[in-house]
C-alpha cells in the first residue's frame, strides 16, 4: 500500500507504484485486446514520415485537433464587455454550459450567460416561446441593463428570426418596449469565434447607432474628435485593455473602448460576487457613433464591423495584433494622427526600454526556428515580432485564417530575410502541424494550451501564447500589446529558451559544462 | 457543530423561507414551475419531494448541459481505442476536448484517442446539402490515418437531426465495407431531452444495438472465464478513480474484466456479457445497460459507493455477498488492511473539518454518493441537488443519504444557488467550474466535484486520503482570512447582482 496519511499521494505519484503498475499491465495484457507493441511502434514511427504527411494533408473531410472554436463563443465575449449586459444565447442549452466553462477555465473567473433552452418541441415549432419566456425570466432575475442575444447552430438551422422574435417578446411584455436587446445571428457552421466577435460587435453597433431595430430614429453622427477602440477576440483582454487605456490616457486622447470586458473577467475576491463589473455603458456605446475614428486591433475579427463603422463617416484603421516595436510604432503613430496629438516622451522612453531589452537578449533568440499557430491576427503579430528579434518563423498555421490572411502573412515573411523559409497554412489543424513538426523541425512552438500535446509528441518546447490557456494561471492579466506588452512577450519567449537550455545541460559530469550561471 | 434536534426546526423554517424568498423574483408562471424543484427534506419520506428530469426554464441560467455532453463527454468519450467523431460544427468537440480528465494509458494518436478532438467541422454547405457524404469520406480518412483504431462512433450534434442526415445508413455501409468494423451512430443531438441524462440513455442504447446485438458470439472475449469475473460499470476514471476502485476488487479476489468506460476499450465492452456481476457506480448514466445485461444475459448488478471508508466497507461487503465465502473473507481482509490508513486519515483531518457544513450541486451520483465521505470527516451536508437526476435518484438520496431539513434543489440555476449559499453560509461548496469562481469571490471555499478540481482519484481507500486532504486545503486555506481589507468592517458575503 503506497498511500499514506502523512504524505498523501495523488494521481501524480500514486499510480507509479508497483501495485498499480502491475494492475495496469495485467489489464492491458488480458483484457484490452490491444495491438502488438511492435505494431504500435511501427505506426508511431510511420506517423512521423513524409509519406504520412502527404496522406495527412490530403484530408478533405476530417478535422483533427483544430485551433478554433465556434461563433457564439465570440458573441459571448463581446456581450460581457458592456456594462450590466448579460449574453442570452438562443438555442440548445448545452452550448451555453460549454461557453461558460471554456471562459472560466481560461480566465479563472465566472462567466454569466443564459440560454433559451430549446428542446425537441422548439425544433419542430420554432423557439419563439423560448425567447418570450427566456427574456422575461432573465430580465426579472438578473436585472440586466441590456440583454445581448446571439444564436446557436440549432436556432440557425431551423431559421429562427431574432428580429421578429425579440419584437414579439417585447409586445408580449417580456421586457419593456424601450429595453435594449441588441442581437446578432452567429451560426456555428460559418467561420469561427472571431467571426462571432465580428457579427456580435456589428449587431451591437447597429442596434445603438442605427435605430434599435426600427424603433427609434437612426443617429446622425456629429464628429466629436473621439476615437473608438475595438480589441477583437483576445485571451489577454484583461491585461491588454488596461494597457491600452493607460497608453491612451498617457497620450491625452478622448476614446471609448467598445466592449471592455477587462473588469468583468478580473473581479476581486472580497466577499462579493459581481455578476456585472465595468464594461462599456449604453451611453458610451451610443455616443461612440460620433467618434472621428475607429481602430480595430485585429483586422480579421472586424471584417464586417469596420466597413459598417466606416459607413458612419469614421476614419478606420485595422491592425494585426501588434506586438513588435515596428507594429506598436505604427499603431501609436496612427492613433496620434487620428487624434491630432503628439506621442508623449513617456511612451518614447518605454519604446526605448523595449529596444534595450531586445538588444540585451537577441543573441539567445537570433536564428532560432519557430512554429506559430493561433488566431490569424495573433499569428501575424507574433511572426512580425520574431522577425524583429532575428528569429526565424518556419511554420505559421491558423485554422481560422482565410486566403486573404494567408496572402498578407506571406507578404510579411517575404519582407524579411528571416522569414524567407517560412511556410504559411490556413484552414489547417494541429494534426497537420504535428506532421510538419516532424518533417520540418523547429526549436520552439508558440501556441495555446493544446500545443502541449505537440510538445509531448514531437519534443518541441511550447511557449504558451494564445487562447485558451488552461494549464497556466494568470497570463491573461499581463498585456501583450504596447511596448510593455512586447516586453512581456519577449520575456515569455526568453524564459522558455533559458529553461530549455538548462534542461539540456543539467546532467552532472556529462553536459553540465554548459550549465552556466550567467547567460 | 452538528445540528441538534431543537435547531432542526429552525433550520427547516429558515430553509422554507429561503425557498419562498427565492421564488419571489420570478414571473408568476416561472415561480410555479420552479417551486416544484425546491424543497426541504422531511425525514422518513421516500423521496426528496422535488420534481426532476423536466425541461429547464429558458433564460434562468441553468447549469445543465446537453445530450451530446452525456454521450460523447461522459459515456463514449473515455473508450480509448475508438475514434469518437463530434459530428457537426466545430464548437461542441472543442469545448469538451480533454476537459473531463478520464485518465487512460495509451499512445495518443497511435493506438489511443481519448484526448483528441475529431470533428466533421460542418460548414454552411454541409447544412444545406447534408453531411452524409462528408461523414462517409471522413471515415475513410480515419481508417487511413489512424489504422490502429478499433472502432468509430458518430456523436451527433444538433444540426444532424434537424437536417435529416442518415448517419445510420452511412455507418452501416462503412462497417460492411471495412469488413464488419464496429461503427456506432449515436443520436445524441444536443436538443434531445432536457439535460445530459438522455444522452447517457441514448449512448447506453447504442452500446446495446451496435456492440451487443452485432456481436459474433464466436469472437466473444479471448480469455477463459472464472467465477469471479466482474465489470466496473459507470466509473469514468476521473483522475484515476476506476483504478483506485479496481485495485480493491482485485485485492478481494475478484477479476475485473471490463471498465465502463474510464480507461475502457472496445474489447472490454464486448467481453462484459461474460461477467458474473456488474458493479455499478454511477447509476444515473449506466443503469440502462446494466438492466439490459441482466435481462439479456442474466448478469446481476449491484450498486456500490466507493467514497469514504464507511460506504466503502458497506460496498465491499455488499459486492462480496454475491460470491463465495472465500471472497467474503477476502473482503474482510481488505477492510482490515486499509483500516489503519483510514484511521490515520480521519485522525489527521477530522479535527480540522469537524462540524463544517457543505452544500453540493453536481451531476448524477455525487450529490448523494459523497455525503458519506464528508460524514466520515465529521462534516455535514446541509444542501444538495442534481443537475440531471430522475426520481429514482431522489429516492435513493432520501432513503439512504440526506438528513432531515436538508435543502434540496433540482436543476438549480445561478440565481437560486447564489441566494441559497449566501443565506445558508456553508463552509464549503462542491460544484462545477461555472460555479467555482462565483462562490470563491463570495469568500466561500470551493471544490470542483466533477473534475476533482484537477486532483484525484477520490474513489477507494487511496482516493479518500486525497479527498480528505483536498477538503482540508480548500476550507483551511489562509486565503479565506484575507478576503476583507482590514480597514473594512467584516460583512457577510453578498451577491450584489442577485439583489
Amino acid at each position: 500500500m503506497a498511500q499514506n496519511a502523512d504524505n498523501v499521494l495523488d494521481h501524480f505519484d500514486l499510480f507509479r507504484g508497483p501495485e498499480y503498475q502491475e494492475m495496469l499491465a495485467n489489464k492491458k495484457a488480458k483484457f484490452e485486446g490491444g495491438h502488438d507493441p511492435a505494431e504500435v511502434e511501427r505506426v508511431r514511427e510511420w506517423l512521423k514520415t513524409e509519406e504520412y504527411q502527404k496522406l495527412n494533408f490530403a484530408r478533405e473531410a476530417l478535422t483533427v485537433n483544430p485551433a478554433k472554436a465556434c461563433q457564439p463563443l465570440g458573441a459571448v465575449f463581446v456581450a460581457v464587455g458592456f456594462a450590466g449586459a448579460i449574453p442570452f444565447v438562443h438555442g440548445s442549452q448545452g452550448c451555453v454550459a460549454y461557453y461558460r466553462s471554456h471562459f472560466s477555465r481560461h480566465f479563472k473567473e465566472p462567466t454569466s450567460c443564459v440560454s433559451s433552452s430549446m428542446t425537441e418541441d422548439a425544433a419542430v415549432f420554432g423557439g419563439l416561446n423560448n425567447m418570450i419566456d427566456g427574456l422575461a425570466n432573465t430580465y426579472n432575475m438578473y436585472k440586466p441593463k441590456m440583454i445581448v442575444v446571439s444564436t446557436t447552430c440549432m436556432a440557425e438551422v431551423i431559421g429562427d428570426d431574432l428580429n421578429a422574435f425579440i419584437k414579439t417578446a417585447k409586445e408580449k411584455g417580456s421586457v419593456p418596449a424601450d429595453f435594449d436587446v441588441p442581437f446578432s445571428h452567429t451560426p456555428a457552421f460559418v467561420g469561427s469565434h472571431i467571426t462571432g466577435y465580428d457579427n456580435a460587435m456589428k449587431g451591437m453597433l447597429e442596434h445603438f447607432w442605427d435605430g434599435k431595430a426600427g424603433t427609434v430614429e437612426k443617429i446622425t453622427p456629429v464628429k466629436n474628435g473621439s476615437i473608438n477602440f475595438l480589441g477583437g477576440f483576445d485571451g489577454y483582454t484583461v491585461g491588454n485593455l488596461r494597457e491600452i487605456k493607460r497608453i491612451f490616457n498617457e497620450m491625452g486622447i478622448k476614446y471609448t473602448i467598445v466592449g471592455d470586458n477587462s473588469d468583468v473577467w478580473d473581479t476581486p475576491t472580497d466577499g462579493e460576487f459581481r455578476m456585472y463589473d465595468g464594461g462599456t455603458t449604453i451611453e458610451e456605446v451610443t455616443n461612440a457613433v460620433h467618434a472621428s475614428a475607429t481602430i480595430s486591433m485585429q483586422e480579421y475579427c472586424t471584417e464586417k464591423t469596420l466597413p459598417m463603422v466606416a459607413d458612419h463617416g469614421h476614419e478606420v484603421a485595422a491592425f494585426n495584433h501588434p506586438i513588435s516595436v515596428k507594429a506598436t510604432d505604427k499603431f501609436l503613430m496612427t492613433v496620434a494622427k487620428l487624434a491630432g496629438v503628439e506621442i508623449p516622451a513617456s511612451l518614447e522612453k518605454e519604446r526605448g526600454r523595449l529596444v534595450d531589452a531586445i538588444a540585451d537578449s537577441a543573441a539567445h533568440i537570433h536564428g532560432k526556428k519557430f512554429a506559430i499557430y493561433g488566431d490569424p491576427d495573433l499569428c501575424y503579430g507574433l511572426a512580425e515580432f520574431l522577425l524583429e528579434l532575428g528569429a526565424e518563423p518556419t511554420t505559421v498555421l491558423s485554422t481560422n485564417g482565410n486566403k486573404r490572411w494567408e496572402e498578407k502573412m506571406k507578404a510579411l515573411l517575404a519582407s524579411s530575410p528571416f522569414g524567407k523559409d517560412c511556410e504559411v497554412y490556413s484552414q489547417k489543424d494541429l494534426w497537420h502541424l504535428r506532421s510538419l513538426l516532424f518533417t520540418r523541425p523547429v526549436d520552439f512552438l508558440i501556441g495555446n494550451t493544446y500545443g502541449k500535446y505537440l510538445e509531448r509528441d514531437t519534443n518541441t518546447p511550447l511557449i504558451r501564447i494564445g487562447f485558451p490557456i488552461f494549464d497556466r494561471h494568470h497570463k491573461h492579466r499581463y498585456p501583450v500589446w504596447g511596448y510593455q506588452g512586447g516586453l512581456n512577450v519577449l520575456v515569455t519567449i526568453l524564459d522558455k529558451i533559458f529553461d530549455t537550455m538548462d534542461a539540456n545541460t543539467i546532467i552532472a559530469g556529462k553536459t553540465d559544462y554548459s550549465f552556466d550561471i550567467i547567460r | 457543530m452538528s445540528v441538534a434536534n431543537e435547531d432542526t426546526v429552525d433550520v427547516k423554517a429558515r430553509n422554507k423561507d429561503l425557498i419562498k424568498e427565492v421564488l419571489a423574483v420570478y414571473p408568476e408562471k416561472t415561480a410555479k414551475r420552479r417551486a416544484k424543484h425546491l424543497n426541504v427534506h422531511e425525514q422518513g419520506k421516500s423521496d426528496c419531494g422535488v420534481k426532476s428530469n423536466i425541461k429547464s426554464i429558458p433564460g434562468v441560467m441553468t447549469i445543465r448541459g446537453c445530450a451530446y455532453a452525456g454521450s460523447k463527454g461522459v459515456v463514449w468519450g473515455p473508450i480509448k481505442d475508438m475514434v469518437h467523431i463530434s459530428h457537426g460544427p466545430v464548437g461542441c468537440g472543442q469545448y469538451s476536448w480533454s476537459s473531463r480528465r478520464n485518465y487512460f494509458i495509451g499512445v495518443t494518436g497511435v493506438d489511443s484517442y481519448g484526448t483528441m478532438q475529431f470533428t466533421s467541422d460542418f460548414q454552411e454547405k454541409d447544412i444545406v446539402f447534408g453531411g452524409d457524404k462528408k461523414l462517409s469520406k471522413l471515415m475513410d480518412e480515419i481508417q487511413e490515418l489512424f489504422p490502429l483504431n478499433k472502432g468509430i462512433t458518430v456523436q451527433s450534434e444538433c444540426p444532424i437531426g434537424l437536417i435529416g442526415d442518415d448517419i445510420e445508413a452511412v455507418s452501416k455501409a462503412k462497417s460492411k465495407e471495412y469488413g464488419g468494423k464496429t461503427i456506432v451512430p449515436v443520436r445524441c443531438e444536443g436538443f434531445r431531452g432536457v439535460s445530459q441524462s438522455l444522452g447517457h440513455h441514448i449512448a447506453n442504447d447504442a452500446v446495446r444495438d451496435y456492440i451487443f446485438d452485432k456481436q459474433d458470439p464466436a469472437k466473444l472475449a479471448a480469455f477463459e472465464s472464472t467465477p469471479y469475473d466482474v465489470a466496473i460499470i459507470g466509473d469514468y476514471n476521473i483522475g484515476g478513480d476506476a483504478w483506485a476502485s479496481r485495485i480493491l476488487l482485485e485485492e478481494m479476489g475478484l477479476r475485473v474484466i471490463a471498465q465502463w468506460s474510464g480507461d475502457g476499450t472496445l474489447a472490454e465492452l464486448e467481453a462484459t456479457p461474460k461477467a458474473k456481476l456488474n458493479v455499478l457506480h454511477c447509476y444515473r448514466s449506466m443503469n440502462y445497460i446494466s438492466r439490459h445485461m441482466e435481462e439479456k444475459f442474466g448478469i446481476p448488478w449491484c450498486e456500490y459507493n466507493f467514497f469514504g471508508p464507511s460506504k466503502i466497507v458497506e460496498s465491499l461487503r455488499k459486492i462480496a455477498s454475491f460470491f463465495d465465502d472465500n471472497i467474503k473473507e477476502n473482503a474482510e481482509k481488505v477492510i482490515a488492511k486499509y483500516q489503519p490508513l483510514m484511521d490515520a486519515v480521519v485522525a489527521k483531518y477530522r479535527p480540522r473539518l469537524e462540524g463544517k457544513k457543505v452544500m453540493l450541486y453536481v451531476g448524477g451520483l455525487r450529490p448523494r454518493h459523497v455525503i458519506g465521505a464528508y460524514e466520515d470527516l465529521g462534516m455535514e451536508v446541509v444542501g444538495t441537488g442534481y443537475e440531471f437526476a430522475h426520481n429514482d435518484d431522489y429516492q435513493r438520496t432520501a432513503q439512504h443519504y440526506v438528513k432531515d431539513g436538508t435543502l434540496i434543489y433540482d436543476d438549480v440555476n445561478g440565481y437560486e444557488f447564489e441566494k441559497f449559499v449566501e443565506k445558508v453560509q456553508p463552509d464549503l461548496v462542491g460544484s462545477g467550474i461555472k460555479e467555482k469562481y462565483v462562490f470563491q469571490k463570495m469568500g466561500v471555499p470551493f471544490r470542483q466535484m466533477h473534475s476533482w478540481d484537477y486532483s484525484g482519484p477520490y474513489h477507494g481507500y487511496d482516493g479518500f486520503a486525497i479527498f480528505a486532504r483536498d477538503m482540508d486545503m480548500a476550507i483551511n486555506s489562509p486565503v479565506w482570512k484575507m478576503t476583507k481589507a482590514p480597514w473594512k468592517a467584516e460583512a457577510a458575503a453578498t451577491a450584489v447582482a442577485a439583489e
